[in-house]
């Protein structure tokens, strides 16, 4: 039947236009596209990971800028509350050395001011004392003009000068 | 919705032009048979259609050797009834029946015919757009040499095709050294597949049976049989002489006997396979046509009827042979993948 009978001549014809096609695509075409979509796919695949990788770096970026902001926050705190303490400190210290000062510019004038009182009191006697001699001293001219004045004075003087510790 | 109409007046033009090609008049007895033989059967001359009695031919280059040397001459000096060119003649009927032959000592012989016939033609025609679609595509990835170029329009097209076609046959079926069988297959598949769809566009320069001739299948059976065995491993051809089975069963060569029958009854299934379908496929289109013509004198209502009847059939085969233009590129492809890469086994 000849349908089913191979034709020698068709052959000939398929096997050179066949070929020469495959040929063609073979060099030409088809290096070109299956180079290129591989390479494209081979891209794709590599900025994906860049993706991820830069996601990932996003978050931890993230991450440490949010550690640092609670850190900064956390420094803030105990610098304030450093401050207030030294602030606190420096107050209360100055009220210290303030009141000692004070009491002892306080104690000193307390001091002085005995000394002086002491002073004037010593100063006071002396003069009363010297005063009361001169005093008794005029009061004895005028009573040992006699002599029995003057021994009298001499007992007495005599016995308070030895009964002193009496 | 406007597929299905273009469809229908698609069918509606083609149908006349189809039953016309067979060559008869209205007067005439109209023969089905013929007609679709005619279709189905390689010829000298592309025969385009019938109007008003006058036959609309493409003449195709003959080229023959005969005993008297070369001869080069157009097919429409010889197509006509009875015309002898150079002693060169188409046999009518015999063993060479539609064959160019010459009479040498009072017998028929059959010279060296490498003419141009209308299945060469057709071939050549889809290997040409099957090229330039190639060719066409890959100028868009080297004008734009860039590593993230995506391409769209026809090379993006192309790629899609391509990279269905590499992802789940070739890669899968053939292994780690698709590389270097992927350009073969890829001709063949597109080679196919625009073959069995311009097959079904029943306009010139497509409509050939090219698909659906033997000698085509042949020779891409013969193309995937020389990639397998010319490319097979070790492995393989350890299998085919000296296969892991019983010492008694190689003593008598029995079993490379069938693995050798095995070599040939392989690439004849995807000749077979391809060639039945794509011709069934085409006869099955012009019987449906040719239910139109026959009821022609069967009345109005009855050859009305039969047209709708037909017309609906025909809408369906071609959406079936669509399928099957694909499915049978499709499984050649597949099949041939699969040859390949069990002959790539143990590389």
């Amino acid at each position: 039947m000849g349908l089913l009978t191979p034709s020698g001549g068709l052959l000939f014809w398929m096997t050179i236009a066949f070929g020469v096609v495959f040929f063609i695509l073979a060099k030409f075409a088809f290096p070109v596209i299956l180079d290129s979509v591989e390479k494209r796919e081979k891209y794709i695949g590599t900025q994906l990971d860049a993706a991820r990788a830069a996601e990932v770096r996003i978050a931890s970026l993230e991450a440490e800028g949010e550690k640092i902001i609670a850190d900064a926050e956390r420094e803030k705190v105990s610098i304030l509350k450093d401050a207030a303490a030294s602030r606190d400190k420096i107050v209360g210290d100055a009220r210290e050395t303030a009141q000692e000062e004070a009491s002892r510019i306080i104690a000193e004038a307390k001091k002085q001011a005995q000394e002086e009182k002491d002073a004037i009191l010593a100063s006071a006697r002396g003069e009363v004392a010297k005063i009361a001699i001169a005093m008794a001293s005029k009061v004895l001219r005028g009573q040992l003009s006699d002599n029995d004045a003057q021994t009298a004075l001499q007992e007495i003087l005599g016995d308070e000068a030895s009964g002193e510790k009496v | 919705m406007f597929l299905r109409y273009a469809l229908v007046v698609a069918i509606a033009l083609v149908a006349p032009l189809l039953a016309s090609a067979s060559g008869h008049g209205d007067g005439e007895a109209f023969s089905p048979k013929e007609m679709v033989m005619e279709h189905l059967a390689d010829s000298y001359e592309w025969h385009i259609t019938s109007f008003k009695g006058h036959d609309i031919i493409v003449p195709l280059p003959v080229i023959v050797r005969s005993s008297t040397g070369w001869h080069i001459f157009s097919s429409d000096k010889i197509c006509h009834e009875g015309s002898v060119y150079e002693g060169l003649y188409i046999a009518r009927e015999g063993k060479y029946k539609d064959k160019i032959v010459e009479d040498v000592d009072g017998a028929q012989k059959r010279p060296l015919d490498i003419s141009l016939t209308k299945t060469a033609c057709g071939a050549i025609f889809s290997l040409l757009v099957v090229m330039i679609l190639f060719l066409v595509a890959a100028r868009a990835y080297k004008k734009r040499d860039e590593v993230d170029y995506c391409p769209k329009g026809l090379a993006g097209l192309m790629e899609w095709l391509i990279s269905s076609i590499l992802d789940s046959v070739i890669k899968p079926c053939v292994g780690s050294n698709w590389r270097k069988f992927a350009p073969y297959l890829l001709t063949a598949f597109f080679f196919i597949f625009v073959t069995n769809l311009l097959g079904l566009i029943p306009i010139f320069p497509a409509g050939a049976n090219v698909t659906g001739n033997i000698t085509v299948t042949l020779f891409m059976a013969v193309m995937t049989m020389l990639a397998v065995n010319l490319f097979g491993s070790k492995h393989y051809y350890k299998e085919i002489f000296w296969p892991d089975v019983p010492v008694f069963l190689k003593a008598i060569p029995l079993m490379p006997l069938i693995e050798i029958i095995g070599i040939f009854t392989k690439p004849f299934a995807l000749m077979m396979r391809l060639f039945a379908n794509i011709l069934a496929g085409h006869s099955i289109i012009l019987s449906l046509c040719c239910i139109i013509f026959v009821t022609v004198h069967m009345g109005a209502a009855v050859n009305g009827s039969m047209t709708v009847v037909a017309l609906l059939f025909m809408i369906f085969m071609n959406c079936l042979e669509l399928l099957v233009a694909f499915l049978q590129a499709y499984v050649f492809t597949m099949l041939s993948s699969v040859f390949i890469g069990l002959a790539q086994e143990g590389h």
